[in-house]
């Protein structure tokens, strides 16, 4: 029974919290986030059950009302879609576990309208993942975007203006994507992914068809951050709340990077798509720009939290670069660099919100080896995390990195493998020097300074989940073969 | 020629709506304008799939009448673009008050709605 209802259970949790949180919120504020706690969890068990019901009994597709597709509208529950929701609803479940003190520190008073929004983009975001039907995707993508604008207008002063900017860019994008779908439903006469993909090798090399393809691509591009349409990120990520980057870093940009994988592998697939022009290369290579120009822009900022936000420009260039390889091994890299990154980056934007509750800053430059004496255990954390990043084995960041330059040498890509090796140093030169100021002593101050320092380490409430994902980010390196043979089933060819 | 510019007119303008909402997105200094030349990006796309749509002649709306059979599709409208759009519309709506919202955060706190005095007043 709630195996075939499943999809739709996932997307509803989202929706009766969003409501129960204003019903509670205006009674009791502080009921806000354990509530957001509560519906988050549920909708985590319910993805991670369906996972594995998955993997026992296959696909699923769900339709709404009854009504059949192409005329109804469903969600399919398949391979991709499930493994993508189970990534963000756990991760989303952490953050928002986390969140309680610094929705007190940073939005003190906003927490209802706060969490509220926070359901309804996990709305928008699970329904983008599992919904069949391009129409229905926009609609989702608007839910997502609109309320992510209004999370990331909630924090310094300067939010407001990077919101604005992310709602100008974000929506032009939506609307090119919107064209696209446009341009695709007067060729072929449906919405329907599946549908439609029975019906495009007849139209090999449409010029309708390879416009829509591109429209769809720089739209969710946007969305996704790829590398020429990244503007909006650093600036959004920064004077955001903590929560809300640690929230929307780690998720956002990667249901854009699925609707791509959906688009160009389900959709359209590798020979269509690289019908008229050699597409896929073309991103690839914008995505090897993305990864070199973000780990260098990283190295120069002094701000933890800029400095992350470029990194994920970065990261995400991994993600797009595994799907522009088209074979298995670069299939698997970006799924598990999908798993890897969330985690990774959802433990770093935690820790820089915890460093904000201590210290009232996240600045580099104000790094001493204090901070050991004084956060140990959040350190430590830190620690794992960026050494994952920079991809020293055995942590999980290794081995998304290793099935990429697998899927590199596959087809002898040398550049895109020159590419990631690279980046892996910048990555090392800019997590190391934070690492170096923690855990070295400065030759240029005084002895005593560090030994001043008495442990004030971070609340259990934020201490924890910190510790869960980086104790995860391990336990991911050790099962890397499992998740990867699962993630080859996936592979649609 | 003629015929290709006439016979297609409304997607021409389309094209051009399209155009000018581009053109205030990236080239307006003030963030209202910029705010104006996205709605009108947004109501392009509206108008070019309520063009998809139309049908000359005979055509009407979808309501089964005996006289025309519904197997002769010219005699039909389909009524798919325009449910879509209507979506679009209050889309595009609340995109606008998310960002009039925005746009008066920015006012009060920066006092200006100029882009360039904004990121003079960040440095």
């Amino acid at each position: 029974m709630i195996e075939s209802h499943l999809p739709a259970y996932i997307a509803l949790t989202f929706v009766l919290f969003s409501v129960l949180i204003p019903a509670f919120g205006l009674w009791r504020s502080e009921l806000s986030q354990p509530l957001a706690v509560i519906g988050s969890g549920i909708a985590a068990a319910f993805s991670v059950y369906g996972f594995l019901s998955y993997l026992n009994d296959g696909a699923l597709r769900y339709f709404f009302g009854g009504w059949e597709p192409p005329v109804g509208i469903e969600f399919v529950y398949d391979g991709l879609s499930g493994f993508f929701v189970m990534v963000i609803n756990v991760v989303a479940f952490f953050v928002l576990i986390h969140s309680h003190h610094i929705g007190k520190r940073e939005f003190p008073g906003k927490e209802m309208p706060y969490y509220a929004l926070a359901m309804l983009m996990m709305l928008g975001f699970n329904g983008m993942i599992l919904t069949g039907d391009l129409f229905n995707l926009y609609v989702f993508l608007e839910i997502a975007s609109l309320s992510g604008y209004a999370l990331i207008a909630i924090g310094e002063k300067p939010a407001p203006y990077a919101a604005f900017r992310y709602l100008i860019i974000g929506t032009a994008g939506g609307t090119l994507y919107l064209l696209g779908v446009g341009f695709m439903y007067t060729v072929t006469g449906t919405l329907n992914i599946i549908d439609m993909a029975a019906m495009l090798p007849e139209l090999y090399a449409n010029n309708a068809v390879f416009a829509a393809l591109i429209l769809m691509i720089v739209g969710i591009g946007v969305k996704a951050a790829l590398f020429p349409m990244h503007g909006w990120l650093p600036d959004s990520y920064t004077y955001a709340a903590s929560s809300s980057s640690a929230l929307i870093a780690p998720i956002g940009t990667k249901v854009a990077a699925y609707i791509l994988f959906r688009i160009i592998l389900w959709l359209f697939g590798i020979e269509i798509t690289d019908a008229v022009a050699p597409i896929t290369t073309i991103i690839g290579i914008f995505a090897a720009i993305g990864i070199l120009y973000g780990s260098i822009m990283a190295i120069a900022q002094s701000e933890l939290k800029r400095m992350l936000a470029y990194s994920s420009i970065s990261q995400i260039g991994y993600i797009i670069m595994g799907l522009s390889l088209a074979n298995p091994w670069g299939f698997a890299g970006a799924m598990l660099h999908v798993l890897n990154h969330a985690v990774m980056k959802a433990c770093l934007f935690m820790i820089s919100g915890q460093m904000r509750l201590k210290e009232g800053h996240s600045d580099i430059t104000k790094f001493d080896d204090s901070y050991r004496k004084k956060y140990p255990w959040t350190m430590a954390a830190f620690t794992i995390a960026a050494i994952s990043m920079i991809g020293l084995p055995p942590l999980a960041g290794f081995f998304s990195k290793w099935y990429l330059v697998l899927g590199t040498i596959d087809n002898s890509n040398w550049l895109f493998l020159a590419v990631i090796l690279i980046s892996s140093l910048l990555n090392a030169v800019y997590f190391f020097r934070i690492l170096e100021k923690v855990y070295m002593r400065n030759p240029f101050k005084g002895q005593k300074e560090a030994s001043d320092a008495t442990r004030d380490e971070s609340p259990l409430s934020m201490m924890i989940p910190t510790g869960i994902l980086a104790i995860g980010l391990i336990v991911i390196g050790f099962a890397n073969a499992v998740i990867v043979s699962v993630l080859l089933g996936i592979y649609p060819l | 020629m003629g015929d290709f510019f006439m016979g297609h007119y409304a997607y021409w303008f389309t094209i051009i709506l399209l155009c000018i909402g581009l053109y205030g997105i990236l080239f307006k200094k003030n963030l209202i304008k910029k705010t104006i030349g996205l709605a009108i990006l947004q109501i392009s796309v509206v108008l070019y799939f309520v063009s998809v749509a139309s049908k000359t002649g005979d055509a009407t709306v979808t309501v089964i009448d005996a006289n025309f059979p519904v197997d002769q599709v010219a005699n039909y409208l389909n009524p798919l673009p325009h449910t879509l759009m209507l979506t679009a519309i209050v889309v595009g709506v609340a995109t606008l008050g998310v960002a009039f919202t925005l746009l008066i955060a920015i006012y009060n706190r920066f006092n200006t709605l100029d882009e360039k005095e904004l990121i003079d007043k960040f440095q």
